[in-house]
């Protein structure tokens, strides 16, 4: 099958500005997005920058906007989206993140963001001690936090957010609070009160409109608004809790 | 620039990670580096699935001992006995460490850590499955890979991402830091330091099919090659038997170890001819051998016996919820890639080139070893896939991979911080450590261009799957060895079309195929010269194991265009050689 890929290049170094460059390049409907912008640097054009590692939708390198969409390119096929032959496939690096080079990104705000929820499992107790019994959790817990535990850090979430996308939008993002929530509902983990001057805040939790874009356009199918929604929930139930001992 | 740093450790996979947190522990904020050529959280631990093997007895009874044993037979008795005990033993700890650090593991319905049955490990030295992978679902890598990641973040570990190892700098037996190049800008940088860490994982991008990330190039074990270092039994390559078919992506043992089974075209679970005890739980080697044989007596689901045959691996067994539960992530890659639901229909699946059991050789602490007599590179370490303590022999058995990392990795994170609590900055010129590398860049610019590394890498990659794959032969190895030599010669006329320095991706790969061409040919003259049949290495001319000539492990030094080969002493200070049958 002969399509065209179109492909949002950029090179700060000699562009000064992006621009759209077309590649027809032929190639199966199973193949993957990331084989067919592979095979475009090999026999087309060498200097095209795309992240990649894994390759099979488990890294998180290679998110991008695809035909409109954050998608993974390693986890899209082009018969997902192109099935003729004259079909177009767009390619356009993640929004809402400066772009280094072509379909790299820099990701530094993002992961800054992440950090700030503090994650990592937080314990009043000292430090795991050797030879010491698994903490018991039961699989009803468990399941309170297993689908946040999906996230790859992939920033797709973060790309499809209007609210995160907004000029001068200091909101954490999605992914942010989809990590925090992987704690917060983790019966081992006491560090709620530690988050919630970054999530009770009107850049934290309730930035959040419910548009339901990172649902979407989650890769690892997670039900990112969901989360944010439960952790809000949680905050306000704390609120109350803390009004009532007072 | 130079960076001035206690300790450097290269790669942030799980052993990585491991050793960074050891290391930032004992030392404090900010005088432990990590250079990684992704970004954390990237790396191809977190492409792990099925669990961590470990003799916590939480489902059914398990022993340490039996972990260990599993451990030596399954690497057909060419693993150091010595470490697959410290490795059984240590496992348990790990895991226990692990979970109290966050790690969300699936749990019983008491609320243990739940296990499940894996390839090769077994009760009572050998009798029947055990209940001894620890897991996340399908996602135990990806687990482990957060959680030691947020567990550095805790710490302050400083991380320098998209940084590419490029060489060691040394000063005779001493290693005193790295060279690397920084993607975002194409700057060289030197790394000073009292110790280093190499945990940059495996090179599986050497084979056509494989279920190694395009980032597996073994850039720590070809830059200690080519600085005269030996590398570790290199001939021993692990097929993982089910890869989805054509495309190399990994199904986990761990379907076959919730029940899921092998089938030929006439629906015979084929099996139960080749491993009667253990069946579809045989270690990988065996399993993927019966596959290939399968294959070549026509039995394939095309039946042509051609190499891009199949078999089928049988979930429809398992039920739907099952899957859902325990194997989400298997169903989506069979959704996604082959669009079919394992709970309905069977998976296509072919041998996928995995995991190296070789690698830099190393002591039970991570120091990187000089020689066969036992000699150290003092202030070098490797840990993981990348290193050899040898704790896998000749073939590592499913969930061990996992517990190497965290072992080994943090043996090797607390010795070198010990080590650098203790030593000065050697004083090496780093400018002239980096001469050697500004002079490749400098004919990689030049090159002719009449060779494209596309091409190269093609036939690299066909040369290793057609001649050094899951059954050799003296002459074909013998070829390949020419070939990768011509290959290596070719190398030269490549030139970098892209003339940037930031985000120089074609650099990058370039500078990555030089490394796997390496590696490759060392893995081919070693297997050549290993004339015996043991654990993955399995050869149609020498069809049995030969312990009197070859219960030794290879080490190999890269000497221009050749390879000389040496040995080094098994430690079989426990259990005594048997033939290994299930």
């Amino acid at each position: 099958m002969r399509i065209t890929c179109r492909i949002k290049r950029y090179h700060p170094e000699t562009d000064e500005a992006p621009y759209d460059r077309d590649y027809v390049v032929d190639v199966a409907p199973t193949d993957r997005v990331l084989d067919v912008l592979l095979l475009i640097k090999r026999t087309q054009d060498s200097t095209l920058a795309v992240r990649k590692s894994c390759g099979h939708g488990v890294c998180g390198s290679d998110a991008m906007v695809i035909n409109g969409q954050e998608r993974l390119a390693c986890k899209t096929l082009v018969q997902d989206i192109a099935t003729n032959d004259g079909d177009t496939l767009t390619v356009e690096p993640l929004r809402g993140l400066p772009v280094q080079r072509d379909l790299y990104v820099d990701q530094d705000a993002f992961f800054a963001k992440y950090r700030l929820v503090k994650p990592y499992l937080i314990r009043r107790d000292t430090e795991a001690e050797e030879g010491k019994q698994e903490f018991t959790q039961l699989p009803e817990v468990h399941r309170k936090f297993a689908d946040q535990t999906k996230c790859i850090l992939c920033a797709s979430c973060y790309s499809s957010c209007p609210i995160a996308n907004a000029p001068e939008s200091e909101f954490i993002g999605p992914a942010a609070v989809v990590q925090a929530s992987r704690f917060v509902f983790d019966d081992r983990d006491e560090g709620l009160e530690d988050r919630l001057p970054v999530l009770d805040a009107s850049d934290g939790v309730w930035a959040c409109e419910n548009h339901f874009n990172c649902t979407r356009v989650c890769p690892r199918g997670i039900k990112v608004t969901k989360a944010i929604n439960r952790t809000k929930r949680l905050i306000k139930q704390a609120r109350e809790k803390s009004d009532q001992d007072v | 620039m130079n960076y001035e740093f206690d300790t450097v450790i290269v790669g942030a996979g799980g052993a990585g990670l491991y050793a960074a947190l050891e290391a930032s522990r004992l030392h404090g904020a900010g005088r432990t580096a990590v250079v990684s050529k992704l970004y954390p959280i990237r790396s191809h631990t977190g492409a792990a699935q099925g669990g961590i093997g470990a003799a916590l007895g939480n489902v059914e009874e398990d022993k340490p001992e039996w972990h260990a044993f599993d451990t030596v037979k399954g690497g057909d008795y060419l693993t150091d006995q010595n470490a697959a005990i410290i490795l059984a033993e240590d496992a348990v700890r790990a895991v226990l460490e692990l979970e109290h650090r966050g790690l969300p593991f699936s749990r019983t319905p008491e609320g243990k850590i739940d296990q499940r049955r894996f390839g090769g490990h077994t009760r009572g030295f050998g009798e029947a499955p055990v209940c001894r992978s620890c897991y996340a679902a399908d996602r135990t890598g990806h687990m482990i890979l957060q959680t030691l990641y947020q567990q550095c973040i805790r710490n302050r570990a400083s991380f320098f991402d998209e940084f590419h190892l490029l060489d060691l700098l040394m000063d005779g037996n001493r290693c005193c830091g790295v060279v690397v190049l920084e993607l975002a800008t194409g700057q060289l940088h030197t790394f000073h330091s009292k110790a280093v860490l190499l945990a940059t994982g495996g090179f599986g991008r050497m084979f056509q099919i494989t279920s190694n990330a395009y980032a597996n190039t073994g850039d720590g074990p070809a830059v200690a090659a080519r600085r005269g270092l030996p590398l570790e039994d290199m001939e021993f390559f692990q097929f993982h038997p089910t890869g989805i078919r054509g495309m190399g992506i990994l199904i986990t043992e761990g379907v076959r170890g919730e029940g899921g089974v092998l089938r030929n075209r006439h629906g015979e679970r084929f099996m139960t001819r080749y491993a009667p005890t253990l069946l579809d739980l045989a270690p990988r080697d065996m399993v993927a051998r019966a596959i290939t044989l399968e294959i070549k007596a026509g039995n394939g689901i095309v039946g042509d016996k051609s190499v891009d045959d199949y078999v089928l691996l049988d979930a429809t067994g398992l039920g739907k919820a099952v899957i859902e539960e325990k194997l989400p992530d298997i169903a989506e890659f069979c959704r996604t890639y082959q669009n079919i639901d394992p709970a309905d229909t069977p998976i296509p699946v072919q041998p996928t080139a995995h995991y190296a059991m070789g690698g830099i050789p190393t002591d039970l602490d991570g120091r990187v070893l000089c020689d066969g007599a036992g000699g150290v590179i003092e202030g070098l370490y490797a840990a993981g896939e990348c290193a050899c303590v040898s704790v896998h022999g000749a073939n590592r058995l499913g969930t061990n991979s996992l517990v190497d990392l965290v072992v080994f990795g943090r043996r090797a994170g607390r010795h070198m911080a010990q080590f650098a609590a203790n030593a000065d900055l050697c004083s090496v010129n780093v400018s002239d450590g980096a001469a050697d590398v500004c002079a490749l860049l400098d004919q990689l610019k030049s090159g002719s261009g009449s060779v494209k590394p596309g091409t190269v890498r093609d036939r690299m990659r066909t040369v290793m799957m057609e001649k050094i794959g899951i059954y050799r032969t003296g002459s074909q190895m013998r070829e390949a060895v020419a070939e990768l030599q011509q290959l290596r010669d070719d190398f030269r006329h490549i030139r970098i079309e892209d003339p940037a320095a930031a985000y120089n991706t074609e650099l990058v790969e370039v500078l990555e195929l030089r490394n796997l061409l390496d590696l490759a040919l060392i893995t081919a003259a070693c297997a050549d010269w290993r004339e015996e049949t043991r654990g993955a290495h399995a050869r149609d001319d020498f069809p049995e194991r030969d312990d009197e000539a070859f219960l030794n492990h290879s080490l190999a030094w890269l000497n221009g265009r050749d390879v000389r080969l040496g040995t080094r002493p098994v430690d079989l200070s426990r259990w005594e050689p048997k033939p290994r049958v299930y």
